[in-house]
């Protein structure tokens, strides 16, 4: 993960072509459930299936949301949230297993159309659309919404994909620039009609409009610009009674306006949903397990004393669920202050497989990877292993190591720094795995700790820090905007990538067939023939020893039994919000 | 005039540490801007919200305009509409886009009544057990209370506080979950922090009480009040305590003061939405106004807390008053 | 200072020295101490502050009892009024005041007499004065306990007392506070509130010791006028022989915790019969001798009173210790009634003493 706000973002194959979920063939609408799940069966199916109208739905987090208003968040589970009181022109089908990742139409009929080689792309509003008042939703509202999210000073939260892609270059959004017909990047020839125009073809244009909220629409009389957060306007099946509170909480209740009809993902079953904010971790595990909360918020499981609660006694157990998050937790190896692939060998060589597992909680924790890109993403193949072994019990191999060293021309060894999050004992626990490990073949490691409030800012996502300070690897994890190869590899991997402060090529890879590949990719249509070269690229990558591949996250979540409709939602890498409802 | 002269350097100082320290570091505006960018932001990005916050201008132009804000009031752009920030203007949350202000006064009756409360209860309990333990010097009854108030000033509010909601509230059930409801609603929604908080000031008050009572006992006035045929429990409560009680009130003050300022631990561990939360949450995401205000609210407290202690001294000190 | 012809006091029955007494008579007098003893149990061992006291009082008459510090005067003093905490003190023997036996009587029953039967002014007013309550309060508060008045009533009678006791303006000075008055008036003040319930035995502790001189005088007349007009007994502490020849009928000197001469005024200043109290008057500042030559102290210091040495207590600071032929060293000299009504504790013959007052002592005061 690159920022400790960006909880879990992950995703699934889009297409059922991933070997590495053979176990998560669960079929699409199972309707069984019903109170007696198994342990970890919302991972793969609906849990407690049910349409019971009515009760109180109560959600809880430690933190807050990055913002309320869907243009300015990019938290997972703030975006899983919005849906349940916002909608966009596309987003993640709201099934289980592997079918969730994949972006279907919401405001819009279909998926967006493709025209003048790939530099427009066109969608089309449904009819009867509403907002919270009644009035209707119409395409230049979306227009709106876009053009908002170029104002980075006052949307500094979300994503910056639009200012990236669409032709608009020079213009400062609508509350520095009033005059909404000098945003030229989206154009509305009718009420319905909404065309995006982009400076050269995104092959993944659907993804970027599906995964976040920037295409919602409002009307520009309701914006409050920055505060627009604390009460936003409603276009799903609840809305907000009164203004949210941050780090206190909210209340949402039915929106009348919202209709069944045109909405497949989303369901209106509970009366109201209450949001608590800033309740401690633990005290949260302890009111999901007695049922006073019904959902942990962030969605990236429970803290290590109710985990042991949970895995000891049968009973919890049952109620919990230990999916894939989404995520990797690799091991960068720093390019740039390493520079001699062969050194890079020697250290993943050298690596202890079954430490770094062991670290990151064994079992329960993760399993080991191959393939850099997690098996949650679509089209991605398993790989095969460079210098290493996807085993838990694999503890390096140090001969081949020493004869790495020797091919680098440094037969005794070397000294570099590896860095991690002071304050996670996991990365705490793996960069001593490290240190050891690789004294073995007289590679010295210094070890330092950073907090993770700065580290993926200004210590490792600093390049000219990295470079300064000698910092040869580190640790690290990701998870990607959308779950396919570009939205997993291209911000790890791509030279492009690289920026100066919060930067995630933490490899600091600047690999000439890797960039290419990247300048390619993004105009090929066929989501099969991308897949292909997203596979190349994962290992290209880890043939250059830019990075170790080390375990895919599983978080352990608990859904207490009054919840109703819980899945494990492959898009968002926790339950999907937008259909849940509560019983008894 | 004392108190604002001392606002203005706790001002000044928070100034310093939030951005002279971590540019001693070698953190940049960079680097500050992109703690509240989303994921990978870009230069674009950075710009603007450097431009928002105005951080590159000079800290001491920065400083100039927050003073001249909180005298004269400010306006706050929120993009589409300019809205006024009377004086006190305490600036508008980076994070929440709140006044700062109005967040404090929000949050001020769940702190006060943290503190209240503990503070009620706290002065009873320790009061009572250090003028007992004092009076049964070295029996069983001052030995235990002594061993458990030491127990108490050596036990934190989060250690006290976890495990009285692990076990009290959700494995025994005797207490309901620790929520804030207002006073009006129900009186004793915080007993739990109340009495986690309460434990630790007691036992310390308790020290002092007995320490305090120890010396006053063997003070003339004593044995004069004895030789005047008053009762033992007279003598106790309307000689012995009364001077007693006087530096005690000098420290009760200070405590009381800051925890009006914030009781961090307490609120931290129960999850109340106080002003030390605010404050907490305000450093660990480097909000400045939110931290500046806080560290106002809670200098201004103890400020004040000060100021009628010392008015207080007079009332029940007549040598104070008379010199 | 023999000017005052005073009536002699009786003086109790000798009594056994043995520990606790044995059954005793009710008591004569209106104060009768017997065999009193107050013993503190400390780490170090016992503290036997006071070891076998007696004597007698009667109302209208003043007894003054002398002693450096920690000769066990002030002990005693609080003992009567039964202020010592039981838990570290062990008290025993009889005070008879006004037919109640202090040492064996129950908590309560002391405390009702505290304050209205006897009452005590202590050395030091300021420290001795709650400083957080005005005078008028403190006298209110001493005078409600024993009277039930209203509180204006008793206000009433508190700024009567401060008149009383000569404190100008006392209708506006009941409402002061301690440290708002000159030594003398607090001291004054201080009289005024032991006296508000007319008691009938008034202890004294060093009442002039913190005053200069002429207030030392005026505080003594006022006693003495008091006295008269209230008919108590009264006892008075201190160091200062000049205050006993001044206010006493009777004297009493204490040393390491025993009574070593008990006489009348007259007798203990013109016939002395204890080497300790000819060393006290000669250590007397008298206004009519030289600043320079006046003060004559005894060498030495003070008894331990934890790990009493046997023989005489002052032998060991005694000028004339080797007149005697070695008793003083191995036996305790007992009280003894040498004269009529007086007694004094020491083992040299009586003859030598007298001799060596007309002789060595007497010319050189």
């Amino acid at each position: 993960m690159k920022s400790p706000k960006v909880v879990t973002s992950a995703a699934a194959a889009a297409v059922a072509l991933s070997l590495g979920l053979s176990a998560c063939g669960g079929s699409d609408d199972s309707g069984d459930g019903g109170g007696s799940a198994k342990f970890d069966a919302g991972s793969t199916a609906v849990v407690n299936a049910s349409d019971k109208k009515g009760g109180v739905l109560k959600y809880a987090q430690p933190d807050d949301f990055d913002s309320l208003d869907p243009a300015n968040m990019y938290y997972a589970y703030a975006l899983n949230f919005s849906r349940v009181y916002s909608r966009g022109l596309m987003t993640y089908a709201s099934k289980p297993g592997t079918a969730g990742a994949e972006i279907v139409p919401d405001l819009a009929e279909a998926k967006g159309v493709v025209g003048e080689g790939g530099k427009t792309v066109t969608y089309t509003l449904k009819q009867g659309v509403k907002y919270e008042d009644g009035s209707q939703i119409k395409a230049a509202d979306v227009k709106y919404a876009v053009a908002r999210t170029f104002d980075r000073g006052v949307l500094r939260n979300g994503p910056s994909y639009f200012t990236q892609l669409l032709d608009a270059d020079g213009y400062k959004g609508p509350f520095k620039d009033k005059n909404l017909d000098n945003f030229k990047g989206v154009d509305t020839p009718d009420e319905r009609t909404v065309v995006f125009k982009l400076k050269k073809p995104f092959s993944e244009f659907d993804q970027v409009v599906g995964f976040a909220g920037q295409t919602n629409p409002l009307p520009q009389a309701k914006d409050k610009g920055e505060r627009y957060g604390l009460h936003p306007f409603s276009s799903g099946p609840y809305k907000f009674e009164g203004d949210y509170q941050p780090k206190k909480g909210g209340v949402l209740v039915r929106n009348e306006h919202w209709d069944q009809a045109t909405d497949p993902n989303r369901k209106q079953l509970p009366d109201r949903i209450e949001i608590q904010s800033a309740l401690k971790a633990e005290e949260i595990d302890n009111r999901l397990i007695s049922g006073s909360v019904h959902v942990d918020l962030p969605g990236s499981g429970v803290q290590a004393a109710a985990r042991q609660q949970i895995l000891t006694q049968p009973k919890l157990k049952d109620s919990a669920d230990n999916p894939l998050a989404g995520f990797h937790w690799y091991l960068p190896i720093n390019t740039e202050v390493i520079p001699n692939v062969e050194c890079r060998k020697a250290i993943v060589w050298a690596t202890d497989r079954s430490a770094l597992f062991r670290a990151y909680g064994g079992e329960v924790g993760g399993e080991p990877a191959t393939s850099i890109q997690p098996p949650t993403v679509a089209g991605r193949e398993k790989g095969t292993d460079f210098y290493t072994k996807a085993d838990a019990n694999y503890t390096g191999d140090p001969a081949k190591a020493k004869e790495a060293l020797a091919a680098c021309g440094q037969p005794n060894g070397f000294s570099t720094k590896m860095v991690f999050r002071s304050d996670r004992p996991k990365e705490k626990l793996a960069a001593e795995a490290m240190k050891q490990a690789l004294e073995r073949v007289g590679i010295k490691i210094e070890l330092a700790g950073y907090p993770s409030g700065t580290y993926t800012n200004e210590q490792f996502g600093s390049p000219a820090w990295t470079k300064k300070e000698k910092v040869g690897l580190g640790t690290y994890g990701w998870a990607p905007d959308w779950s396919t190869g570009y939205g997993y590899l291209q911000p790890i991997t791509d030279q492009d990538a690289i920026v100066d402060t919060g930067n995630s090529n933490t490899s600091v890879l600047k690999d000439a067939e890797v960039n290419k590949k990247w300048d390619e990719v993004v105009s090929i249509q066929d989501p099969a023939a991308r897949a292909k070269i997203y596979n190349e690229i994962d290992q290209r990558v880890r043939e250059q020893a830019a990075i170790i591949p080390n375990v895919y996250a599983k978080s352990l979540l608990f859904r207490p039994s009054t919840l109703a409709n819980v899945y494990l939602h492959a898009g968002f890498g926790m339950y999907n919000y937008a259909t849940l409802g509560v019983t008894g | 005039m004392g108190a604002v002269g001392l606002l203005l350097i706790i001002s000044a100082v928070t100034f310093g540490i939030f951005f002279l320290v971590p540019k001693a570091a070698g953190v940049t505006s960079d680097d500050l801007a992109a703690r509240f960018a989303g994921k990978t932001p870009d230069a674009a990005t950075l710009e603007a919200i450097k431009d928002r916050f105005a951080l590159d201008e000079p800290v001491p132009v920065q400083y100039g305009k927050y003073i001249k804000s909180i005298v004269a009031g400010d306006t706050y752009d929120t993009g589409v509409e300019t809205i006024d920030c009377p004086a006190p203007c305490l600036g508008y949350s980076f994070r929440t886009n709140q006044p700062v202000f109005d967040e404090i006064v929000d949050r001020a009756p769940v702190t006060f009544m943290i503190a209240i409360g503990a503070a009620v209860l706290w002065l009873l309990a320790g009061i009572t057990i250090g003028v007992v333990s004092a009076l049964r010097r070295g029996s069983v009854i001052d030995r235990v209370s002594m061993g458990i108030a030491l127990a108490g000033v050596s036990l934190p509010v989060f250690f006290t506080g976890l495990l009285s909601l692990a076990f009290v509230v959700h494995r025994w059930q005797l207490l309901p979950e620790v929520n804030y409801r207002g006073f009006s609603d129900n009186p004793f929604s915080l007993l739990l922090p109340w009495i986690c908080l309460a434990f630790l000031y007691a036992a310390l008050y308790a020290r002092l009480t007995r320490a305090g009572m120890l010396e006053t006992m063997n003070e003339d006035y004593i044995r004069t009040a004895r030789a005047k045929g008053l009762p033992e429990r007279t003598v106790v409560v309307k000689h012995g305590l009364r001077a007693t009680l006087t530096p005690i009130m000098t420290v009760f003050g200070l405590d009381f003061g800051l925890l009006l300022g914030g009781a961090i631990i307490t609120e931290r561990t129960f999850s109340l939405p106080g002003i030390g939360q605010l404050a907490l949450d305000g450093i660990y995401q480097s909000d400045l106004p939110v931290v500046l205000g806080a560290t106002m609210v809670v200098a201004l407290f103890v400020v004040l807390a000060n100021l009628i202690v010392d008015i207080l001294y007079g009332v029940v000190d007549p040598r104070v008053r008379h010199s | 200072m023999g000017d005052k012809r005073v009536a002699r006091g009786r003086r109790p029955e000798l009594v056994d020295d043995a520990p606790g007494g044995a059954a005793s008579a009710p008591p004569s007098s209106f104060v009768e101490v017997r065999d009193l003893r107050i013993h503190f149990p400390t780490d170090d061992g016992i503290v036997k502050s006071v070891d076998g006291l007696s004597f007698a009082l009667e109302r209208g008459r003043t007894l003054g009892i002398v002693g450096e510090s920690g000769s066990g005067k002030s002990v005693t003093s609080l003992g009567i009024l039964g202020l010592h905490n039981r838990r570290n003190a062990r008290v025993s023997g009889e005070i008879w005041v006004g037919g109640t036996d202090i040492v064996g009587a129950d908590p309560e029953t002391v405390r009702k007499l505290r304050g209205r039967t006897m009452s005590m002014i202590f050395q030091d007013p300021l420290s001795s004065m709650h400083p957080f309550y005005t005078v008028g309060k403190q006298i209110v508060e001493a005078y409600r306990v024993h009277n039930d008045v209203s509180k204006q009533v008793a206000r009433k009678h508190a700024i009567d007392m401060l008149g009383r006791v000569g404190i100008p303006n006392p209708a506006k000075r009941v409402d002061d506070y301690p440290h708002q008055f000159s030594g003398g008036m607090r001291q004054r003040a201080m009289i005024a509130m032991a006296l508000s319930c007319d008691p009938e035995l008034l202890i004294a502790d060093e009442p002039t010791t913190a005053l200069d001189v002429t207030v030392q005088a005026q505080i003594l007349d006022l006693l003495r006028d008091l006295q008269q007009e209230f008919n108590s007994a009264i006892i008075m502490i201190t160091h200062d022989l000049g205050v006993v020849a001044e206010l006493s009928d009777d004297i009493l000197v204490m040393y390491g915790g025993r009574a070593v001469e008990y006489a009348s005024v007259d007798d203990a200043f013109h016939r002395p019969l204890h080497p300790y109290t000819w060393g006290l008057l000669g250590s007397m500042p008298r206004l009519d001798r030289e600043r320079t030559a006046r003060l004559n102290p005894i060498k030495g210091s003070p008894p331990s009173l934890i790990n009493v040495p046997q023989g005489c207590a002052f032998n060991p600071r005694c000028a004339f210790r080797d007149l005697n032929d070695g008793r003083s060293e191995t036996e305790r000299p007992e009280l003894v009634e040498l004269e009529p009504g007086h007694q004094a504790a020491c083992h040299l013959p009586l003859d030598k003493r007298r001799e060596l007052w007309e002789s060595e002592i007497r010319p050189k005061l």
